[in-house]
C-alpha cells in the first residue's frame, strides 16, 4: 500500500491518511524509540550462555540474534525498561545510566 | 432483464432474497425479533447450497458485528442483520466498522428499545446508530426493502464510499406483513452488484497491512474529518446507484420521495412505512382540493439536506413525524435534521413535531387526519409554531413553555 | 373490485386465521390484485383471541396500519362473541361471516349489527371435522367468504390452496381441504 513518508506524519494532510486508518505493517521499525532511554542494558558476551531468556521477555524485540546466538542489543528501539537485566541469571546484562554510557 | 411474476412475501423474506443474490462471502449473525426470519431464511440458503457464504454463528450481536468487522477488514463481502437490543449491543462496533471504512451491509428491522420490553416497530434502535458513520436507508414497503438491500452492496463497496450501509425496514409492519412483490432474476442482480474487489483487504493485499491503529488527537481528528466527508460525499453515489437500479428494475428511486410537493402548502415529513399511511390520507385530501404533500427521506444518513429544503420550499406549514424521541431534547431526531436543513437554506415555515407510533403503536387514519387538521391551524396561525407532542395522547400546542420559559 | 377491500379476521391462536388471511391475499394476487396480509403480533399462545388482516386492492396499497373500519369481518370461533367486539367499526354495508351452529337470523340478533350489515353463517368447524378430521375451520371459511363476498373466486382459492399445501401435505390432506372449501361454499347461509 502506498503511504506518505512516516517521518512527517504529523504534517499529513487529512486526504493523505489511508482510508480506514490502515497502514503498512512493520512501520514501528522506522520509529526510533531509543531516545526515550534513561538507563541502558549492556551485554557481556563472555558471561552470556545464549539461554535467550532476555529475547523472550524484551517487549521491544531489541535483543539481536543471529544463528541461534545473541549478537547484541538494538539501541535504536530499546527503551531501557531493564526487564532483560532483571531476568538474566548469568550476570551477562548490566544496567547503567545513559549519561555514564555516553561518557564511556 | 426479467423480473419474477408478482408474488407475496414479507419484507424479511425480500431482504433475505436480496442478500442471497448478492451472495456475500461471510455472514455473522445472531437472531432477534423481528429480524430473525432474515437470517433464518439465509441460513436455509446456506444449508441448501444456494449461496457460497460462510455463515458464522456467534453468541451475541456484539460478537456478530466483531466477526463482521474482522471478515470485512480481511477483504470479504459481508452482510448481517439485527434489531433493537441487538443493534444496541453492537454499538461500539458500529463506530469501528465505519471508522475502518468497512463496507458491511446490515439489515435492521426497526424495533423499540426496553424498558418496558416491547418487540414492535419504532425507530428508537436505528436512531441510536444515527451518528456512527453508517449510511442509513429506510424502506416503506417490502418491495423497497428488497431494492434498498440490492443497492446497499454497490453503494457500500464503491471505492469512493467504502462505508457500512444499514438497510432498514419497520419491525412487524414491514418485516412481517405479506405484500405483493417482484424480484429481478439472480443474473441481473449479480451483474448489477458485481464482484467485490477490496482496495486493501488484510488477506487480499500482496503485502502485510496494519489495521485498527491508535491515533492521537491530531491524526484522529484528521481521520474523522475524512470520515465526515466520506459519508457526506456518498449522497451522489447513492443517487447514482439508486437511479441505475431504477433503470434496471423500473421502480423509481429518489433519495427523498417528495409526493405532490410542487404546489404543496401543507407538508408532512415522515420516515419508513408510516409515509404510506400519510400518503393514503393525503390522496383523499388532494382529491378534495387540499394542497398537501408528503416528504419521505429514503436515505436518512447522509441527510439529504438540499433535497429536503427543496421539497419544503412552498410550505405554509410543516409537520415532522418522529417514530423515536430524543429524550431531554426539544424535538425528535428527524425534526432536528429537517429544521437544520430548512435553516441552512434560509427557509422557515410554522411547524409542529409529532412523536408517534412508539412500540408499534398503530398510526391510524384518524391520527393522520389529526396531523393534517393541525397543519391547517398552523398555516392560519390558530396553532402556534414550534411545539412537540405525542400524537394521539397530547393535543398539539404551540412551543411548550418548559423549553422557552 | 375497484377499491380497497379490508378484511379483519377474529380467531383464537391455533385456528389458522393467519393462514386464511394469507390464502385470501394470495388468491387475490393470482387475479392481479395488490394485497397485504398480516397478523397482529403479540404474546399470544394457543387459544388466545387474536386478529389478522387482509387488504385487497386494484391499486398499490400504501397504508400500513391495522384495520379499524373493515368491509368484511370473519369470525372463526363464536365463543369470541362473549369477549370481543368483533363488529367494532364495521362499514354500514359490511359483511360478517361467522363460524357457528347458529342460524343466520340467530347470529344477526346475537351480533346486533345495523340492518345494512350482511350476516352469513357456516358451521366451518363441523365441516372441518367431517372432511379434514380436525377442528381447523380456516380453509372452509375461505370457501364461505368466496361465496358471500365475491372478493375471490372459489376456483382460484382451490388452485392456490393446492399450490400452498402441496409443498407441505399429502394429496389426501389437500383433497380433504378442497372438499371443506366446496362444502362451506355450498352450505353458507345469509340472513
Amino acid at each position: 500500500m502506498k503511504m506518505p513518508e512516516l517521518d512527517r506524519f504529523e504534517d499529513w494532510a487529512p486526504e493523505e491518511f489511508p482510508k480506514g486508518y490502515l497502514c503498512n505493517a512493520g512501520t514501528s521499525v522506522e520509529y526510533i524509540t531509543g531516545g526515550w532511554r534513561s538507563m541502558r542494558p549492556v551485554w557481556d558476551a563472555d558471561k552470556c550462555t545464549n539461554c535467550m531468556m532476555c529475547w523472550v521477555v524484551c517487549p521491544d524485540s531489541s535483543i539481536k540474534v543471529a544463528d541461534e546466538a545473541m549478537t547484541g542489543i538494538d539501541y535504536d528501539h530499546c527503551k531501557g525498561c531493564g526487564v532483560c537485566v532483571h531476568e538474566c541469571r548469568f550476570g551477562a546484562l548490566e544496567f547503567i545510566r545513559e549519561d555514564e554510557a555516553e561518557v564511556a | 432483464m426479467t423480473a419474477t411474476k408478482p408474488f407475496s412475501a414479507t419484507g424479511n423474506q425480500m431482504i433475505a432474497e436480496a442478500m442471497r443474490q448478492a451472495d456475500p462471502d461471510v455472514m455473522a449473525a445472531y437472531p432477534i425479533t423481528p429480524q430473525t426470519t432474515i437470517v433464518e431464511n439465509y441460513a436455509k440458503f446456506v444449508a441448501n447450497g444456494a449461496v457460497t457464504t460462510e455463515f458464522v454463528t456467534v453468541e451475541s450481536e456484539h460478537s456478530a458485528m466483531s466477526a463482521c468487522v474482522g471478515a470485512s477488514a480481511a477483504g470479504a463481502r459481508v452482510a448481517t442483520a439485527t434489531a433493537s437490543q441487538g443493534l444496541a449491543l453492537m454499538w461500539e462496533e458500529l463506530f469501528i466498522a465505519a471508522g475502518m471504512r468497512l463496507p458491511i451491509v446490515m439489515a435492521n428491522a426497526n424495533r423499540a428499545l426496553s424498558a418496558p420490553i416491547n418487540i414492535h416497530g419504532d425507530h428508537s434502535d436505528v436512531m441510536g446508530a444515527r451518528d456512527t458513520g453508517w449510511i442509513l436507508l429506510f424502506a416503506e414497503t417490502a418491495q423497497e426493502a428488497y431494492d434498498n438491500t440490492v443497492i446497499s452492496f454497490p453503494i457500500a463497496e464503491d471505492p469512493d464510499v467504502q462505508l457500512p450501509v444499514m438497510t432498514t425496514l419497520d419491525g412487524f409492519i414491514t418485516s412481517h406483513a405479506m405484500e405483493r412483490c417482484v424480484m429481478e432474476d439472480d443474473e441481473t442482480v449479480r451483474s448489477f452488484v458485481g464482484d467485490y474487489a477490496p482496495a486493501n483487504g488484510l488477506l487480499t493485499s500482496p503485502t502485510p497491512l496494519g489495521a485498527g491503529m491508535f491515533a492521537n488527537g491530531d491524526s484522529y481528528m484528521k481521520s474523522r474529518y475524512m470520515l465526515r466527508h466520506a459519508i457526506q460525499d456518498s449522497l451522489p453515489v447513492i443517487e447514482r446507484v439508486g437511479k441505475a437500479w431504477a433503470d434496471t428494475c423500473g421502480r423509481p428511486f429518489d433519495v427523498v420521495d417528495a409526493w405532490e410537493c410542487d404546489d404543496a402548502e401543507l407538508i408532512v415529513v415522515v420516515l419508513g412505512s408510516a409515509a404510506g399511511n400519510v400518503r393514503h390520507i393525503a390522496r383523499e385530501l388532494r382529491a378534495a382540493g387540499k394542497k398537501v404533500g408528503v416528504v419521505r427521506p429514503r436515505v436518512y444518513r447522509p441527510f439529504p439536506v438540499k433535497q429536503i429544503a427543496e421539497a419544503c420550499k412552498g410550505a405554509k406549514a410543516i409537520a415532522i413525524m418522529d417514530r423515536a424521541d430524543s429524550l431531554g431534547g426539544q424535538y425528535g431526531p428527524l425534526a432536528v435534521d429537517v429544521l437544520g436543513a430548512l435553516a441552512s437554506a434560509g427557509q422557515s415555515a410554522p411547524f409542529h413535531n409529532y412523536i408517534y407510533g412508539l412500540g408499534g403503536n398503530d398510526l391510524t387514519n384518524d391520527l393522520v387526519h389529526k396531523v393534517f387538521d393541525d397543519l391547517e391551524k398552523l398555516a392560519d396561525g390558530s396553532l402556534g409554531t414550534g411545539g412537540t407532542s405525542y400524537l394521539g395522547m397530547q393535543e398539539a400546542e404551540g412551543a411548550q413553555n418548559i423549553w422557552l420559559g | 373490485m375497484s377499491e380497497l377491500i379490508e378484511i379483519r379476521w377474529h380467531a383464537r391462536a391455533g385456528q389458522g386465521a393467519v393462514t386464511a388471511a394469507k390464502l385470501v391475499a394470495d388468491t387475490a394476487l393470482l387475479q392481479g390484485a395488490y394485497i397485504q396480509a398480516m397478523p397482529e403480533y403479540g404474546p399470544e399462545r394457543t387459544g388466545a383471541p387474536l386478529k389478522a388482516y387482509t387488504r385487497v386492492s386494484d391499486a398499490p396499497i400504501e397504508v400500513h396500519n391495522t384495520i379499524v373500519n373493515p368491509h368484511i369481518v370473519v369470525v372463526l370461533d363464536d365463543t369470541l362473541l362473549d369477549s370481543v367486539d368483533v363488529t367494532e367499526g364495521i362499514k354500514d354495508d359490511g359483511t360478517v361471516i361467522l363460524n357457528t351452529e347458529m342460524t343466520a337470523t340467530e347470529a344477526q340478533a346475537r351480533l346486533g349489527v345495523p340492518a345494512g350489515v350482511k350476516v352469513a353463517v357456516v358451521d366451518a368447524s363441523g365441516i372441518a371435522i367431517d372432511t379434514i378430521g380436525r377442528d381447523i375451520p380456516n380453509t372452509p371459511i375461505v370457501g364461505a367468504l368466496a361465496k358471500v363476498t365475491g372478493v375471490v373466486p372459489v376456483d382460484l382459492v382451490k388452485e392456490r390452496l393446492t399450490e400452498t399445501f402441496g409443498k407441505k401435505f399429502s394429496q389426501e390432506m389437500i383433497d380433504a381441504n378442497l372438499r371443506s372449501v366446496d362444502r362451506a361454499y355450498e352450505e353458507v347461509q345469509t340472513a
